[in-house]
C-alpha cells in the first residue's frame, strides 16, 4: 500500500466512528433504564456524558476536514471520509435524543409514570437494533442491509402511532394525566426520531458503498 | 458512460505501439471530444505519454517507434501516406513539461512558427503575437518587454510563452505532456486556470501524474495502465465512483 499513514488514518476514523455509535448507543439504553426506573441519578449521568460525545463529533470532523486538506481523497476514500462527517452529525444528534429521554426524567422528579412502560422500551430496542447494524453494514460496504434497515422505519413509526393514540387517550380519560403524558409523548418522539436518523446513517452507508445519493425512507413524521 | 454523441476530434482503434519489442500500447480505443480537457493518467511507464505523442505523430522522431491501429483526426487518418506531419504539428501543438523558449525575445518565440510558415508581414506577425500573448494570459506581463529575451521570464512565465508560441500557428488541438510538473503552487494554478480557458477554442488532451490537476482541469479522464487503457469515463465519476478497482486503487494510492 503506497500511502500507508493515511490509509491508517482512515481506519482510526472508521474506528472512532464505530465507538462513537456504541456510546450514543448505550446512552439509549440507559436513558430508557433512567426513564423506566425514575432514576434522576442515571439520567443526570446520561446528560452530563453526552457532552464527551459532542466532544468525539468534533473530533471527528476535525479529522475529516485535516485529510481532505492534506490528502486529497478520492473515490471510494472521498465517499468514506463524507460519509462520516454525515454519519457522526447523526449520531451526535441521536445521542441528543438520548440525552432529551433523560431529561425528561429529570423533569418528571420522581413522580409515578402514568402506566408501566411497555412499547417505549420496545421502540428503544429497535432502534438500537437497527443503530447496531447499520454500522455493521458501514464496517461492511453493505449497501442491501442498509436499505434493508431502512424499511424497518415504518415499524417503529407504527409504535410511536399506538403510543401516541394511547397516550392521548389517558391524556383525555383523565386531565390529571396530561403533564406526566407529556413527557411520554416527548419521549417516545425521541425515540421515532432516533430510527429516522438510522436510515439516515443507511443513505451515507449505501452512498459510500456505490456511489449512489437516495432518499431510502421518508418518515411519516 | 460518456455521452458518445458529441463532437469527435479523435476517433483512437486498436493502437498499439512498440519501442523496439517492447510493447508500449496495447489495443487502446478510445476517442477525444473537441473542445473538451481529456486527462491522461497512470503510473510512470504506463504509456500515457507515449499515447499523447502519437497524437500529433512526435513518436516519428523515435527512431524505435512503430504502431498499428488507426488514429483519426477529424476523420482524416494523421498516418496515412497523404497527411503531412509538420501539418499536423502545426493543427495538433504540444507543450512539454520543462518549458523550452528559444534563445529568442518574447516576440520572435510567439512570431517563431508563423515565419517558418512564410509570414513575414509586421503588421501580421504584431497583432499575432499580441493576440496569442493575450490566449496565454502572459500579454500583461510581457508587453513592455517584447524585445527581452525570453530566457530571462520565470518557469511559468516561459510554460505560457510556449503556449503562447503553440496558439500562434493557430492550431485545433493542444497537447499538454505534464506541463506543471516544472512549475510552483502559483504558477501551475494559473496554467490550470488558462487551460480552461482554451478548451473555449481548442481540444485540449493534459498527461499529467497530478490526479489532483486532472481532477481539476479535465472533463474525460482516460487511466492507463501498462500499456492498456483501463477506465475512460466523465472525469467526476473516475474520481468519485470508478468502475474499475484498478482505477479506483491507482487513484486512492493503494499503488503507484
Amino acid at each position: 500500500m503506497a500511502r500507508r499513514a493515511y490509509h491508517k488514518a482512515i481506519e482510526k476514523l472508521e474506528n472512532d466512528l464505530i465507538e462513537m455509535s456504541k456510546r450514543a448507543s448505550t446512552a439509549i439504553t440507559e436513558s430508557i433504564d433512567a426513564l423506566k426506573n425514575n432514576d434522576i441519578k442515571k439520567a443526570k449521568e446520561i446528560i452530563k456524558n453526552d457532552a464527551i460525545i459532542n466532544k468525539t463529533r468534533f473530533d471527528i470532523e476535525e479529522e475529516c476536514i485535516h485529510l481532505i486538506a492534506t490528502q486529497q481523497p478520492m473515490a471510494v476514500d472521498l465517499r468514506i471520509i463524507t460519509s462520516i462527517i454525515n454519519i457522526t452529525t447523526e449520531l451526535e444528534r441521536i445521542a441528543d435524543h438520548a440525552e432529551g429521554i433523560a431529561k425528561i426524567c429529570v423533569m418528571i422528579n420522581g413522580r409515578p409514570l402514568i402506566k408501566p412502560l411497555v412499547d417505549i422500551p420496545l421502540m428503544g430496542k429497535k432502534g438500537i437494533s437497527m443503530l447496531e447494524r447499520v454500522m455493521v453494514a458501514f464496517t461492511k460496504r453493505d449497501a442491501d442491509s442498509a436499505r434493508a434497515i431502512c424499511a424497518e422505519d415504518d415499524d417503529v413509526d407504527e409504535i410511536y402511532e399506538r403510543v401516541y393514540k394511547e397516550l392521548l387517550h389517558l391524556m383525555i380519560e383523565d386531565p390529571d394525566r396530561i403533564e406526566g403524558g407529556t413527557y411520554l409523548t416527548w419521549a417516545s418522539h425521541n425515540l421515532e426520531r432516533i430510527a429516522d436518523r438510522v436510515t439516515n446513517i443507511a443513505e451515507r452507508v449505501v452512498y459510500m458503498a456505490t456511489g449512489k445519493m437516495d432518499e431510502m425512507n421518508v418518515s411519516s413524521y | 458512460m460518456v455521452e458518445a454523441s458529441d463532437k469527435k476530434a479523435f476517433e483512437i482503434k486498436n493502437l498499439d505501439g512498440w519501442y523496439g519489442d517492447k510493447a508500449a500500447l496495447k489495443g487502446i480505443n478510445m476517442y477525444i471530444k473537441t473542445n473538451c480537457v481529456t486527462a491522461l493518467i497512470g503510473p510512470s511507464g504506463c504509456g500515457k505519454s507515449t499515447f499523447l505523442r502519437c497524437l500529433n505523430r512526435m513518436n516519428d522522431l523515435i527512431p524505435t517507434f512503430r504502431h498499428t491501429g488507426s488514429i483519426t483526426h477529424n476523420n482524416s487518418d494523421i498516418y496515412s501516406k497523404d497527411a503531412d506531419p509538420i501539418e499536423i504539428r502545426r493543427t495538433i501543438g504540444m507543450v512539454f513539461q520543462k518549458p523550452n523558449p528559444f534563445p529568442k525575445s518574447i516576440y520572435e518565440n510567439v512570431a517563431y512558427g508563423l515565419r517558418i510558415f512564410g509570414e513575414s508581414s509586421k503588421a501580421t506577425l504584431d497583432d499575432v503575437v499580441e493576440r496569442s500573448l493575450k490566449k496565454a494570459a502572459l500579454w500583461d506581463e510581457v508587453k513592455d518587454r517584447l524585445k527581452d529575451s525570453a530566457l530571462a521570464l520565470s518557469g511559468g512565465q516561459q510554460q505560457r510563452l510556449c503556449i503562447a508560441r503553440a496558439i500562434a500557428v493557430n492550431p485545433e488541438v493542444m497537447l499538454f505532456d505534464e506541463p506543471c510538473s516544472a512549475l510552483d503552487p502559483i504558477a501551475t494554478a494559473k496554467i490550470e486556470d488558462l487551460i480552461g480557458e482554451l478548451k473555449k477554442e481548442y481540444t485540449v488532451v493534459i498527461v499529467t501524474h497530478s490526479m489532483q490537476q486532472a481532477a481539476r482541469v479535465s472533463d474525460l479522464t482516460g487511466f492507463f495502465m501498462l500499456g492498456e487503457l483501463i477506465e475512460f469515463d466523465d472525469t467526476e465519476k473516475i474520481f468519485t465512483t470508478p468502475t474499475n478497482k484498478l482505477t479506483e486503487d491507482y487513484i486512492t494510492g493503494k499503488f503507484g
